[in-house]
């Protein structure tokens, strides 16, 4: 049966970069919600989500995103997803969330993205 | 009348942890009754969608409880109904925001309800007063031109 999620974090210049593996919904966003308040609080408001491995997202994971997008841009920062596979990418897509997110193709896309500043919009 | 009609039922307690098994529930009746696997993978997650928000809603959380997926396939479509027996909320009175709207607010509800309208071709919702409370999805099994 498909639950598991696990999340790996690390570390590459000024970005820290979550990698999301699994289920990610009602059962698993806590789990995720954790994560990224623990990122926010030790200062590193420059997240990418690597979501190569992630296999499901319900809403309960997409409004991780949500409530937490707005603190970490005012501060400076962002959340950029990368990597998301077609699945889980029409979800997102049916929200809207493509207009409202930075959406690279890689990793590396997504770090480099960092480096233009300030999003628009 | 249908002609032939089937019909499968899943009762499992009130827990996140039970999603997992309700989506595979879904998605391996949606298989049978001839939807592919990105079709099938949609309509597991508008159920759990649906059973999500029994459980944090209806239930506050409560582990206690029980929720009911019952689903009925003939040759024309294949009909969810989610059960439970909690505080019953009709999802139909309330207005969905835009994400965009839901972010400046700092909120991030609604957006399940939003993608069961976008998966399903029909969804009721019926309050049972003291009884239960149940919302009913429709998806049809071939779209007609």
């Amino acid at each position: 049966m498909a639950t598991n999620f696990k999340i790996e974090n690390k570390t590459e210049g000024e970005v820290r970069i979550l990698e999301l593996e699994g289920y990610l919904d009602a059962h698993t966003a806590p789990q995720f919600e954790s994560a990224i308040q623990e990122e926010a609080e030790a200062g590193n408001l420059r997240l990418v989500v690597d979501c190569a491995r992630l296999s499901y997202i319900s809403s309960a994971g997409l409004g991780v995103f949500m409530s937490f997008i707005e603190e970490l841009r005012e501060a400076g920062g962002d959340i950029k997803l990368a990597a998301i596979t077609p699945k889980v990418y029409q979800v997102f897509e049916v929200l809207g969330f493509p207009a409202l997110f930075d959406i690279l193709a890689t990793v590396p896309e997504a770090v480099a993205k960092f480096a233009e500043g300030p999003r628009e919009g | 009348m249908p002609s032939f009609e089937k019909s499968f039922s899943l009762k499992v307690p009130s827990a996140t942890g039970n999603l997992a098994l309700i989506r595979d529930f879904v998605s391996g009746i949606g298989a049978q009754a001839g939807f592919d696997d990105k079709e099938a993978a949609r309509l597991a997650l508008a159920v759990d969608e649906a059973c999500a928000n029994v459980i944090e809603h209806a239930y506050q959380l409560e582990e206690t409880h029980e929720v009911t997926v019952r689903v009925v396939v003939d040759q024309d479509e294949i009909r969810f109904e989610v059960i439970d027996t909690g505080r019953g909320f009709d999802p139909s009175q309330t207005q969905p925001l835009e994400v965009e709207e839901l972010i400046r607010q700092r909120k991030s509800g609604g957006l399940g309800l939003r993608l069961i309208r976008t998966i399903m071709d029909d969804v009721q919702y019926r309050i049972v007063p003291g009884e239960k409370n149940e919302l009913r999805m429709v998806k049809r099994l071939r779209k007609k031109d």
